[in-house]
């Protein structure tokens, strides 16, 4: 439902991507690893239109992403996004966030898109938190409204980037385990992440990156545990075994 | 202390008439400089070059011209451009463009603190442009804008005694008449310095308690 084919981008005279391509199926759980630097979330947000790309195309439902176009408003409905710093909406609570986009957006009526609202907070595990400000949150249960709020969409796929970066470790749990449940759902997931052992917990297929090219894809148990290019090999071996 | 108690019981009316006109100007420019102003700040940040400069162009010449100046254009030369206003309508209009600039870089300066972030998450649930200003940043940039905006608002009734000028017969030319009348100059100055006081301290207290609140982040 996502297809990137030989996508360049830059940010002036650097070239972060060079040329990537790549297919995400419906119902699929895509984990994109690699260093920082090497273009994990400017793919990301290039699906999503929060970035333009000079060359190749990008096509989501056989629509093109072109961030200047009409049509951008449909794709963002349709492929939602988590942050890494969830970026609430801190003047709204935890309900308003979830129900902004359904009822401004979407035009939904206000009582059913409150109601689904509420049944998402509960979903990720915060239906007490409904009237709660982002600034009275944790990370964890920031993180976890701004899931809800990427599901009020009705999305077709979320892209999570880096969703637990910025959490503090003992908070990185319960989102993950959100997360978790969302692909059992059957929900079609791209998440950029550091989290090796998730990715290959949940992920149907792994991308590795490197400055700005794919450089190994797989199977998430294969490329995880078995690695075949030297690159691979080395990044996972810093990360699982950190100093 | 009897004969300047006698004296303001027979000034103040007088220079009531004189308030009335001063809060007139001062609450129409007001209005008039935050709609222009907000403007002005859209264009700004609107993304697209040819409006953003002509908002910038705009805002540095009312800048870069004196407010008595533009009072005395807008009242002296439109009329041989056949428009012709009376000194209210031309001191509201001429305070209000004026003060357009200052509210503007004000209404910029708070829309750009807002963390890009924001203006990211409104766009990735599908947001244009003026959803994304009238439910995600405006609101924040309002905490952010309010504590400036009341010193605009005291300086506006401060400034609105250039309205004199263009022979708006407001609180500060009342007075000046009344005084060139009767040569009570101490007893009508201090009654016009009091009234302002009375206006602008109130405010002052405001400000300073917008400030405390929002100030504060």
């Amino acid at each position: 439902m996502i297809e990137l084919a030989n996508v360049h981008k830059r940010f002036g005279s650097l070239e972060v991507i060079k040329g990537v391509s790549a297919t995400v199926a419906a119902g699929e759980v895509v984990c994109v690893i690699g260093p920082s630097g090497s273009g994990k979330s400017t793919i990301l947000r290039c699906i999503n239109g929060l970035e333009s790309y000079e060359a190749g195309s990008i096509t989501v439902e056989g629509v093109k992403v072109d961030r200047s176009a009409a049509s951008i408003t449909s794709v963002r409905t349709q492929v939602s996004m988590v942050f890494q710093r969830f970026n609430l909406f801190p003047h709204r609570t935890a309900l308003e966030n979830v129900v902004e986009g359904p009822i401004y957006v979407k035009g939904e009526p206000r009582a059913a898109a409150f109601d689904h609202g509420r049944q998402l907070l509960d979903r990720v595990g915060l239906a007490s938190k409904a009237g709660s400000y982002p600034h009275e949150l944790s990370g964890g249960q920031q993180q976890r409204v701004a899931i809800a709020r990427a599901l009020a969409m009705r999305p077709k796929a979320i892209l999570f980037d880096e969703p637990t970066s910025a959490l503090d470790p003992e908070l990185v749990g319960e989102v993950l385990s959100v997360m978790r449940l969302l692909a059992e759902d059957g929900l079609t997931m791209v998440v950029v992440t550091h989290e090796i052992s998730f990715a290959r917990e949940v992920a149907d297929r792994v991308l590795f990156l490197d400055h700005g090219l794919i450089v190994e894809e797989g199977r998430a148990a294969e490329v995880l545990t078995d690695p075949k290019h030297p690159r691979t090999q080395d990044f996972l071996r810093r990360v699982l075994r950190p100093i | 202390m009897d004969t300047f108690l006698k004296q303001s019981i027979e000034f103040l009316p007088i220079l009531a008439q004189g308030l009335r006109l001063t809060v007139l100007v001062t609450v129409g420019s007001l209005v008039l400089s935050t709609v222009l102003g907000i403007l002005w700040a859209l264009m700004r940040v609107s993304g697209k070059g040819w409006l953003a400069w002509i908002a910038k162009t705009i805002v540095n010449v009312i800048r870069g011209i004196p407010i008595i100046v533009q009072l005395f254009y807008i009242y002296f030369v439109l009329p041989d451009f056949g428009i012709s206003l009376t000194a209210l309508q031309a001191a509201i209009i001429g305070l209000g463009v004026a003060y357009s600039a200052y509210q503007s870089e004000n209404f910029r300066a708070g829309i750009e603190a807002i963390d890009k972030g924001q203006l990211e998450a409104a766009q990735s649930i599908g947001m244009g442009w003026w959803l994304t200003m009238r439910r995600v940043i405006l609101p924040q940039a309002f905490k952010i804008v309010l504590p400036p905006y009341g010193n605009i608002m005291i300086m506006m009734l401060k400034d609105s005694s250039q309205a004199s000028t263009i022979t708006v017969a407001e609180l500060a030319l009342q007075g000046k008449l009344i005084a060139s009348s009767t040569f009570q100059n101490t007893t009508v100055f201090t009654l016009v310095a009091a009234l302002y006081l009375c206006m602008s301290l109130p405010l002052i207290w405001v400000v300073g308690r917008l400030e405390g609140r929002f100030g504060r982040r």
